[in-house]
């Protein structure tokens, strides 16, 4: 035990650095803290009393504060959700195994992995002028839910890929050498022996990426999700809302009963995210437990 | 068991993929059952001004009560980009805060795409200053301009040089982002030129902003919809403008009877005639007409004179297609009665 009077000079000024930029890091994770928590209790505040109305999420939006609702909002981002997995699941995970069980490392590998790492980063507006682009007028998918949820897909992709490959990389070699020495073929070692192994993280890289998918409103925005909507999407190719579009366009409006709307809205959508997270976490738990290692 | 998770999510996302296709197939078949008679269906897409939305949406609203069968989905691209999707086919209505402008009317014209023109209601602009402002109750759209004016970058900055014997009081502008409908008539209206004006302003498309803004700065002046006036009448205070006939407020009177010039505005809708051929599109564009004035009062816009809603049903049920201001965009201090009126036998 050394007492601080016995230190010499210099290095008590670094003690006393230290304790500034503790002190420093400390107000930081403070403001930013006292930030969200006003955040928060604005919306909870202003929004909390038409969470009450079961009406609130019965009905379709209208001019009426009072009965305007998200349920096309609601069922809109389920299904938006629903589709963006069933397509980016496959294939994130489908091009993360070849990647990195499969394909040799040559030149054409690392440019793919160039652009897939060059993609997580690209802003998602951009992913929406691509949308529409691509998906709305040359294939003529219209402004519809199915437009949507590949342009999601598209936003989605690059980190389900990358946190699938991360997940493969943490399984030890041993257990692959082991597989194959066993006479399995390299796709019998992916299927029965890594991919379980790898599951928990591919889950959970998964599950952050849909939750990135149902916060966004830009790319959507672009391509046309409606702001309006009377009637709940019947096939892949309806018109079609979501619930951060609802919010946006209940903010613009100059009634204030449609701003607790929106601080509703606000409520919802920060409950689901949490949900999301939530499961993402308890299922990286659950199963990591279970690693045969 | 880790298997069963995966297989668990790989079922359900089939399952919701087989649903919604096994539901697509009947779509197409709908529209096919559809005569005069029977109950309307199909889909009637509306786009453009994010000013018009409102009442688009109320209008889809009640039309959708009477014909559930109709889906009216509403979005919101602008003026601008409503009319490039107008342009290009990929909408049957679109909402509009200024005529078309010749480009975008040239645009229509080369996809082979003819519109009919139907206002829907007035909007009119409120110019506030705040509560606190105890010097000022009217102003002249001289001095507007003045204030305004690119001119006035950086050299208009008190409050004693819009007017001699205003105080000292540093001049703190709020104003509407450059890419609304707003600010394109704005400054046409009041600059002389669309777009024209400086930009050492407070800028904001949120119109909330703006209204905090007037209402936290004692210098502050600031204009926006009157609807958001209307919603803030506490914190804001409303100046009359002076147009050479004495200082008028913005109000359903002034506004109709054409004094509060020349800050209010027609909204319009702008309707595709192949779209119209649709009996859905056409019982919703005659329900629009009907109901818009109505529907415009309820969400904050005042409504035009009966004699306008008559004309342009009119419009639609002679298919007389093009814009009566000739595609020239916003355009200040018109009178609606007259210019529907005039034009409608020479087209």
């Amino acid at each position: 035990m050394i007492r601080v009077e016995s230190r010499p000079e210099w290095r008590m000024r670094e003690y006393r650095r230290e304790q500034l930029f503790q002190l420093v890091g400390a107000l930081i994770v403070l403001f930013a803290l006292t930030t969200l928590v006003v955040l928060l209790t604005t919306v909870l505040l202003d929004g909390y009393a038409r969470l009450l109305d079961i009406k609130f999420f019965t009905n379709f939006p209208s001019r009426r504060a009072e009965e305007a609702g998200i349920k096309a909002a609601l069922v809109g981002s389920a299904y938006l959700l629903l589709l963006t997995a069933a397509i980016a699941i496959p294939i994130g995970v489908g091009a993360a195994i070849y990647l990195e069980e499969f394909a040799k490392r040559n030149w054409f590998t690392r440019l793919v992995e160039i652009n897939i790492t060059n993609l997580a980063g690209v802003p998602s507006v951009i992913y929406g002028l691509l949308g529409l682009q691509v998906f709305v007028r040359t294939l003529h998918m219209d402004r519809s839910l199915l437009a949507g949820a590949c342009t999601m897909a598209l936003l989605a992709l690059p980190v389900i890929i990358t946190a699938a490959r991360e997940g493969l990389r943490t399984v030890p070699n041993s257990l692959r050498y082991g597989s194959l020495a066993l006479g399995a073929t390299k796709w019998q070692t992916v299927r029965y022996t890594v991919l379980p192994v790898a599951m928990p993280s591919i889950l959970t890289g998964v599950i952050l990426a849909l939750s990135r998918v149902i916060g966004e409103t830009a790319p959507l925005l672009v391509i046309g999700a409606v702001v309006y909507i009377g009637t709940l999407p019947d096939s892949l190719f309806a018109p079609f809302t979501v619930l951060p579009v609802q919010i946006y366009n209940w903010t613009t409006r100059p009634q204030h009963a449609f701003q607790e709307n929106a601080a509703a809205g606000i409520i919802v959508l920060l409950l689901l995210l949490l949900t999301i997270n939530a499961t993402a976490i308890y299922l990286r738990n659950r199963y990591q437990k279970r690693l045969p290692l | 068991m880790k298997r069963r998770i995966f297989q668990w999510a790989v079922a359900l996302a089939t399952a919701s993929i087989l649903v919604s296709c096994g539901k697509q197939e009947t779509t197409p078949s709908q529209p096919q059952t559809t005569s005069a008679t029977t109950e309307l269906s199909g889909t009637i897409r509306v786009d453009g001004s994010s000013t018009v939305l409102p009442i688009s949406e109320a209008v889809a609203e009640e039309f959708q009560k009477q014909h559930p069968k109709v889906q009216v989905p509403v979005g919101k691209s602008g003026t601008g980009g409503g009319f490039k999707k107008f342009a290009n086919g990929e909408v049957d209505i679109i909402g509009a805060s200024r005529p078309i402008r010749e480009s975008e009317d040239a645009l229509c014209r080369q996809n082979g795409i003819e519109y009919i023109e139907i206002p829907v209601a007035y909007d009119a602009m409120a110019v506030v200053v705040n509560p606190q402002n105890t010097w000022c109750d009217y102003l002249t759209v001289a001095e507007l301009k003045k204030i305004w004016e690119p001119a006035a970058e950086g050299k208009i900055k008190s409050w004693s040089q819009v007017r001699p014997g205003f105080p000292d009081e540093p001049l703190v502008l709020f104003g509407a982002g450059t890419d609304s409908g707003t600010f394109d008539y704005f400054t046409a209206a009041i600059v002389g030129k669309e777009k024209a004006s400086r930009r050492d302003y407070n800028p904001s498309e949120d119109d909330d902003i703006l209204v905090q803004g007037v209402s936290r700065t004692k210098g502050a002046l600031g204009y926006f919809g009157l609807a958001y006036y209307e919603n803030n009448r506490d914190k804001l205070k409303l100046l009359g403008i002076d147009n050479g006939k004495g200082p008028v407020k913005p109000s359903r009177e002034t506004v109709i009877n054409g004094t509060y010039q020349p800050l209010s505005r027609p909204l319009f809708i702008y309707v595709n005639t192949k779209s119209l051929e649709r009996p859905e599109v056409e019982a919703f564009v005659k329900f629009y007409i009907q109901n818009a004035g109505k529907l415009a009062e309820e969400v904050g816009y005042i409504a035009l004179p009966d004699k306008v809603y008559e004309l342009a049903l009119q419009r639609v049920e002679k298919r007389i297609t093009g814009s009566v201001f000739g595609a020239k965009g916003s355009q200040v201090g018109v009178k609606l009665e007259e210019l529907y009126q005039i034009k409608e036998p020479t087209k």
